[in-house]
């Protein structure tokens, strides 16, 4: 019994949501972040459609590192993107490229965000993606 | 007061002609434990008879940017001055607990882990300085880490010159093939920075690829 209470609260334990890119098309960079972040803390798997810009890459890993020891138990994000521009020719490329300043985002990648309290690794090579959650 | 602008503007003509050659701001950055300091170290003692930094097995031992100016590396006749910064590995996440494991205790850990985060900021912030970035990853690790991507597009966004240094390559389980299938865009030079193993394809790279520094 209290074995089958465990494995149902491992189970329990984590949740998924997924968000359009059309959630923060219109968002500049600091909302963009401000909203990843807030779903992170309520500790869900974020997986976005679409993907942020390089530099909001970065000041994702920046903000992060400023809310660890300011947000209890926080300790990191757990981040992957599924990009459309990987492994394609020069030419595929440069059409993603032209398809996406059309666009105004990469709709054709998938970006997962979870906070490393749930998501312990994603484990990627070029063919697939593997999410080891904590237990 | 005449005198003095004359005298200002012959000082500024005279040392823009005698001054030392400008000096290259190359980055040393990567994940944690991939070899940063032990490559910067090595190219410093080569070069200036001392290292830059400390070296440990425990995770985010570098956590304050460091550099050494006026690094003059000679290579075959022709000679560069460079300063080397060696910054802290970039991570998306920090846990004491993991210091634990190294045997670290519990206060010191927690010090380590909140001096960690704050030198992966201080390690982006630094981006926007550089004029070459040399990525070192361990090649004995899975290369398409989402930090090695975020790192590399963001160097390339800046327009800064970057090569990639596949460490660790004296080790059974590197694959420095691995990292060259995954960024077959730039150059990926396997070496070991520990045994000094490849360092004059390491200069020849450097050295091409400072005459597309901004």
């Amino acid at each position: 019994m209290v074995k089958k209470i465990q494995k149902q609260k491992r189970i329990n334990g984590f949740a998924i949501r997924f968000m359009p890119y059309s959630e923060i098309k219109n968002l500049n960079s600091t909302q963009r972040i401000k909203k990843v972040l807030e779903i992170v803390f309520e500790n869900y798997i974020l997986i976005l459609q679409g993907r942020l810009k390089p530099e909001e890459e970065t000041r994702l890993i920046e903000d992060t590192m400023a809310m660890i020891g300011h947000v209890k138990n926080f300790k990191g994000i757990e981040l992957a993107v599924i990009s459309s521009d990987d492994k394609t020719s020069t030419i595929d490329r440069l059409r993603n490229r032209i398809a996406i300043s059309l666009s105004g985002g990469d709709l054709g990648a998938v970006t997962i965000i979870g906070p490393a309290s749930v998501v312990k690794e994603i484990k990627r090579d070029p063919k697939k993606i593997e999410l080891m959650l904590n237990k | 007061m005449a005198i003095k602008i004359v005298k200002n503007f012959f000082k500024r003509i005279f040392s823009g002609i005698f001054q030392n050659k400008k000096e290259v701001k190359l980055g040393f950055y990567g994940p944690p434990n991939a070899g940063k300091t032990s490559l910067a170290n090595r190219i410093c003692k080569d070069f200036t008879g001392e290292e830059i930094g400390s070296v440990s097995k425990i995770p985010h031992e570098t956590r304050e940017v460091q550099f050494k100016e006026k690094v003059e590396i000679e290579y075959k006749g022709k000679s560069l001055t460079f300063k080397m910064v060696d910054t802290p590995g970039i991570a998306t996440k920090v846990d004491y607990e993991d210091f634990l494991k190294y045997k670290v205790n519990k206060k010191d850990a927690k010090i380590r882990a909140k001096e960690a985060t704050q030198g992966i900021i201080e390690s982006i912030r630094w981006l926007d300085d550089m004029d070459m970035v040399v990525v070192v990853l361990d090649a004995t690790e899975n290369p398409y880490n989402q930090v090695n991507i975020t790192l590399i597009g963001n160097i390339v966004a800046r327009k800064i010159p970057i090569l990639i240094v596949a460490n660790k390559s004296d080790l059974r389980k590197a694959n420095v093939k691995k990292i060259e299938e995954a960024f077959p865009e730039y150059t990926v030079i396997g070496m070991s920075a520990k045994y000094g193993k490849n360092l004059e394809e390491f200069y020849e790279e450097v050295f091409k690829l400072s005459k597309k520094s901004k």
